[in-house]
């Protein structure tokens, strides 16, 4: 999900900013502001949205509140700075933000060119297609000639036209910006097929579709492209790069080792494994490997538990299974070096 | 009895005259009244019969009752879903702001808005009117913001909703109009380097579109300011609004300045009296009078341009109710809200436009 703009503005930035230079003490900038600057998307379900209070929520937010927990010891320590697609790496790199959690792919260019670091994948996701099952199409492959629902300038959009020229396949475009009137296209039967990442078709299924009619509709196997969505940081600043790492990897950890907001405390006292008094900071060591105190990842998991919690909280209500962002020891690909 | 007869036969006629007066008049208004017939009855059972608002007797509450929106009702409906608004309000109306800290957003949309009503007689126009406006809009700033006399500190960026819309229609429109009438006078003045900047200036401003200068207030700037100093991104975007519409409204004072006859120029330097004098009670109000129609048609479009704000993430008025859209258990009622946000809009724009008509009516002292 980006923008063509995105890359143009994103390269001119580079060109006038003097990012690096500023990059250096974003861990110290932090403290001495007492408030962590997260750069979050403008609102999408799921990830980072004001609920009806105007409290931000999401599994991209409670990413940043952990971080905000385990660097300055409270998930309430954060300031949301929400960005459209176009402004989020300029924010980045003209320190507006000091870290983009916000549904953002992981690709080359990206942590390359653009002068940023991506951290760690929080959430697995990757482009597939759903059709109305009156079409009778199994798979992918057989959409020749299809009309396809797309939003503009997006990855899913290069990703679409990279899929069907690679199977000698033609499609013709139906482009519409906002997502509402998209939806609306697709469920009135202007096109044959609708595509965007899984999780997106999945909750558009859900949410989107005639009442009683999702089970009209039929998702297809085929995932055409791979987007692991992480927060991201700065080129130029490494300890800070580590911290954000290490707590998305720690709040992993916990959920293998069975660490939950509401026994962490007791796990950190009474815990005979050295793993996870490793991890708690009984046996300390780690946190100040970071540069943090050594309560950092009981901080994190106590604001907003470990990564399942995290999940279960925000993503199920978009009508998603966890899939590939299950545990390594469950079946998914959620893997945390060890913590040591 | 007789007063009603006449009245319906009067109205007879009109209709006659009006609506069937010739054949091809008579197949339109034939056409547009099946086409009410069907579609009315359907929009009302959408809107009213058909439509789901959730009240439940509350003996709390101020008026006995209290609205308990529920996502689930909505789904079995064929009508409107108005528990999304109900639901939604406090974001709509106030965005991000913390919720506990509502009346002051409240209080400044209040004072706001009875100052805009109080402003709206001509009568009432004067050096106080002015003086009362530069110390209102500070104080405004500061209950929002915060931070002096134990009110907590609420940073720009969680404003939102009806504040933001207000703050950069009024506060745009109103400084946009002294820089328009400068602009103008410049762009006609016989200095060389007054003209020239003028010209520059409007030029650039018109030929460029008002996403483009939202986007380099928002993104740009902060990328050329050293490390550490951080212009209010508020602030940035109501400079930007204001510019825009300067530019715009100059030229439209241009054109009234050109309207003016030359015999009032020439009249004026007869008399002996100096080019300020001049401008300021001969030229500019017959100038201004001549435009209020194009002025009021470029503020009711800055009016409608703010929610373009949206595109530097901050959320107006609509931002707030699209907002309330992405909300997956609400996502479906995005229609109810952008109606009741077009309701809003349509009662602002209405209202702008007959003080227009009434300005032009009360102003007008030859043309009839």
């Amino acid at each position: 999900m980006k923008s063509k703009w995105t890359t143009a503005i994103a390269a001119a930035a580079i060109v006038f900013s003097s990012y690096s230079a500023s990059a250096a003490k974003t861990v110290e900038a932090i403290k001495s502001r007492g408030e962590l600057i997260c750069g979050v998307s403008t609102g999408l379900g799921g990830f980072s949205l004001p609920d009806s209070r105007g409290k931000w929520t999401g599994l991209d937010v409670d990413i940043c509140k952990a971080l905000a927990a385990a660097i300055l010891g409270s998930s309430y320590k954060v300031k949301y700075i929400p960005l459209s697609t176009q402004q989020r790496f300029t924010a980045l790199q003209s320190g507006e933000v000091d870290v983009l959690s916000r549904n953002t792919s992981w690709s080359l260019t990206r942590d390359t060119a653009l002068g940023l670091n991506f951290t760690a994948v929080t959430y697995y996701d990757g482009q597939g297609f759903m059709v109305p099952k009156a079409l009778e199409v199994k798979s992918a492959k057989e959409l020749d000639g299809a009309t396809v629902c797309i939003q503009p300038g997006t990855t899913s959009e290069l990703n679409l036209a990279d899929y069907f020229r690679a199977n000698s396949m033609t499609f013709t475009p139906v482009v519409i910006e906002s997502l509402q009137e998209l939806n609306a296209a697709f469920f009135a039967g202007r096109c044959d097929a609708y595509t965007t990442d899984a999780s997106g078709l999945a909750s558009t299924r859900l949410n989107d579709a005639p009442k009683g009619k999702s089970d009209d509709y039929i998702i297809l196997p085929e995932i055409i492209s791979k987007e692991p969505l992480g927060p991201v940081v700065r080129h130029g600043d490494d300890q800070f790069l580590d911290i954000v790492k290490w707590v998305i990897f720690g709040l992993v950890e916990a959920e293998e080792f069975g660490i939950t907001s509401s026994n962490v405390r007791e796990m950190a006292s009474s815990s005979k494994n050295p793993n996870i008094k490793r991890l708690l900071g009984t046996n300390p060591g780690m946190g100040r490997n970071l540069g943090l105190d050594e309560a950092w990842i009981v901080n994190a998991i106590l604001a907003v538990g470990n990564y399942g919690e995290i999940w279960e909280r925000n993503i199920p209500p978009l009508g998603l299974s966890r899939g590939l962002n299950k545990l390594w020891s469950n079946g998914g690909i959620m893997y945390s070096p060890p913590v040591r | 009895m007789s007063i009603h007869l006449s009245i319906l036969s009067t109205s007879r006629n009109w209709i006659r005259r009006k609506l069937f007066n010739t054949w091809a008049n008579s197949v339109i208004t034939a056409l547009i009244i099946m086409a009410l017939i069907y579609f009315f009855p359907k929009a009302y059972m959408w809107v009213v019969t058909d439509a789901i608002l959730t009240i439940q007797v509350d003996s709390e509450s101020w008026w006995g009752y209290s609205f308990v929106p529920d996502s689930n009702a909505c789904i079995k409906a064929n009508g409107a879903c108005w528990d999304f608004v109900a639901e939604k309000f406090r974001l709509i109306i106030f965005g991000l702001y913390p919720q506990d800290q509502h009346w002051r957003p409240l209080v400044m949309m209040i004072t706001l808005i009875s100052l805009i009503v109080y402003s709206l007689d001509t009568s009432r126009w004067g050096f106080r009117l002015g003086v009362t406006w530069v110390v209102a809009i500070p104080m405004m700033f500061f209950l929002m913001q915060g931070g002096v006399l134990g009110l907590t500190f609420v940073q720009t960026d969680s404003w939102g909703g009806g504040p933001i819309t207000l703050i950069l229609s009024a506060v745009g429109i109103v400084l946009s109009f002294p820089i328009a009438v400068m602009l103008a006078f410049g762009r006609q003045s016989d200095m060389l380097v007054v003209k020239t900047i003028c010209i520059f200036f409007i030029e650039i401003i018109r030929g460029v579109p008002l996403i483009t200068i939202l986007f380099m207030a928002s993104l740009m700037i902060p990328l050329f300011l050293p490390e550490g100093i951080n212009i209010n991104k508020l602030l940035r975007a109501l400079i930007g609004f204001t510019l825009f519409s300067a530019a715009y409204v100059a030229e439209v004072i241009r054109g009234g300045l050109q309207a003016v006859p030359k015999g009032q120029y020439e009249a004026a330097d007869s008399l002996g009296l100096s080019y300020w004098q001049k401008t300021i009670f001969i030229i500019l109000p017959q100038a201004l009078k001549l435009v209020i129609p194009p002025i009021m048609n470029t503020f009711i479009g800055l009016f409608k341009d703010t929610t373009l704000i949206i595109i530097i993430s901050m959320y107006d008025f609509l931002g707030t109710v699209r907002l309330g859209a992405s909300d997956p258990a609400w996502r479906p009622y995005y229609i109810e809200g952008l109606l009741f946000a077009a309701i809003v809009y349509f009662v602002v724009c209405y209202a702008m436009a007959a003080y227009s008509l009434h300005l032009e009516a009360k102003l007008d002292t030859e043309r009839r």
